[in-house]
């Protein structure tokens, strides 16, 4: 085994631009996926039966295909439908489509937890449904969902790497393109699962910051 | 190559893929309840190394993970095939994972159940086969099983160390045969099926431990 880390200097630039990408496409690909992941529970809950089921038909087949062979159909066969996509936007696409599937999950599991005792005293006192939404069940969806959305976003981090296959040129790629050039496999991966490891445990750190912040807003009777 | 070719290939890849899996997901789970027990003991020396394992395992993506053991193993002298690289990716994986879920349930057995084994003189060993790894492992089988589709669906993965299973032999074959939209699409539903069945024994195992439950 040979490493230098003089190689690291020499290609920070390129690691450092890989790194971007992965941060980036993550950030987006978690906010677009809590957006549409929102829609999507939204839609089942309040929209009409027949667009609730599809979107529940949807989302299950997302959730039971491997994330690997929906980015393969969206990047190798979407052109064959006209959709022509670069790695980059192909790999965002992807994440987001992913994601939102779990997310909608979880806020579905949210609009269920929100006790129907809340509802009902929000009635009696004369709110309308809007304020409802707004005033009830929002915040304290909120709440209910936050550990495991934060736990969700955190998956996300990981599934970037993933992204590296259809060669999008986030960080996995890089390394381990650098890697390969110089014949270091095994120690620039490892110093690519160490900083894996480190952003991951960061965010579940952070997460859990939220968490003990927010928990003055979560209901003691629930 | 006529459709019936195409599709006795694919089925060969779902088989290696089930294969992969299921040794997995067995391998992983009796790493992890071993894991489980470190993470528990009150022992320093076996708590810290298990909390570490799971955090390493649980934060690092299994991409590189596996990329990692593949090209690890030759260096420290192990030639062994890419099946067996994957596999032994996969099983320390989920074995993370898993540790994690049984920790949940063996912390989740009623503090009564045990206080009532040992008035009854019930040995440390009776207590643990007798009363928490049964009741932990009904506790914690949902997520047991939940984590079992997880690998299956992560096993996808392993076709970038060269296993020919389902994901791969569907890229080699939509790149042999120009149809990618329709092949990936099969995969999906291949993969969406084996996922039906395993979900499928899953609530089958559920009901059928029902023992003694209200």
């Amino acid at each position: 085994m040979r490493f230098d880390p003089a190689l690291i200097i020499h290609h920070l630039p390129s690691i450092l631009s890989g790194l971007s990408v992965t941060i980036l496409t993550w950030l987006i690909g978690t906010i677009g996926a809590v957006l549409v992941g929102f829609v999507i529970a939204s839609s089942r809950r309040f929209g009409p039966r027949p667009l609730g089921m599809a979107l529940g038909a949807i989302v299950e087949v997302i959730r039971g295909t491997p994330f690997l062979i929906q980015l393969f159909l969206l990047y190798f066969g979407g052109p064959y439908i006209g959709l022509f996509l670069d790695p980059l936007p192909a790999g965002l696409l992807g994440l987001t489509v992913y994601g939102s599937a779990y997310f909608s999950e979880i806020f579905r599991g949210g609009f269920e937890a929100v006790p129907v005792g809340h509802i009902e005293a929000a009635e009696c006192v004369g709110l309308n449904r809007f304020q409802i939404v707004k005033r009830i069940l929002l915040p304290e969806m909120s709440m209910l969902v936050l550990p495991s959305a934060v736990n969700m976003a955190i998956l996300l981090i990981k599934e970037t790497a993933v992204l590296s296959i259809i060669t999008v040129p986030e960080l996995t790629m890089i390394v381990s393109a650098i890697g390969s050039e110089y014949y270091a496999f095994v120690e620039s991966l490892f110093l690519l699962a160490l900083f894996y490891w480190a952003l991951v445990e960061l965010c579940g750190f952070l997460g859990r910051k939220a968490e003990e912040k927010l928990s003055h807003f979560r209901l003691s009777a629930s | 190559m006529n459709s019936w070719k195409l599709w006795m290939l694919l089925v060969q890849g779902a088989g290696l893929t089930v294969a992969i899996s299921l040794l997995s997901i067995v391998i992983g789970l009796a790493i992890g309840a071993f894991i489980s027990a470190g993470m528990l003991s009150s022992k320093q020396m076996f708590a810290v190394p298990s909390r570490l394992f799971v955090s390493f395992f649980r934060g690092v993506p299994l991409l590189v993970q596996l990329l990692l053991i593949y090209n690890l193993l030759p260096v420290i002298g192990i030639n062994v095939s890419s099946v067996i690289a994957a596999i032994t990716g996969l099983s320390l994986c989920t074995a993370a994972y898993q540790a994690e879920n049984l920790r949940g349930g063996f912390m989740s057995v009623p503090k009564g159940l045990i206080e009532a084994a040992e008035m009854a003189g019930l040995n440390a060993t009776q207590q643990f086969r007798r009363i928490r790894l049964p009741i932990a492992f009904r506790l914690t089988l949902p997520a047991i099983i939940n984590e079992a589709i997880m690998i299956l669906k992560a096993s996808s993965l392993v076709s970038v160390v060269g296993v020919v299973e389902l994901t791969r032999m569907t890229q080699d074959l939509s790149a042999s045969t120009y149809r990618p939209l329709e092949l990936f699409a099969m995969a999906g539903v291949i993969y969406f099926i084996i996922n039906w069945g395993l979900s499928f024994v899953g609530s089958y195992t559920e009901n059928a431990i029902r023992w003694g439950r209200p």
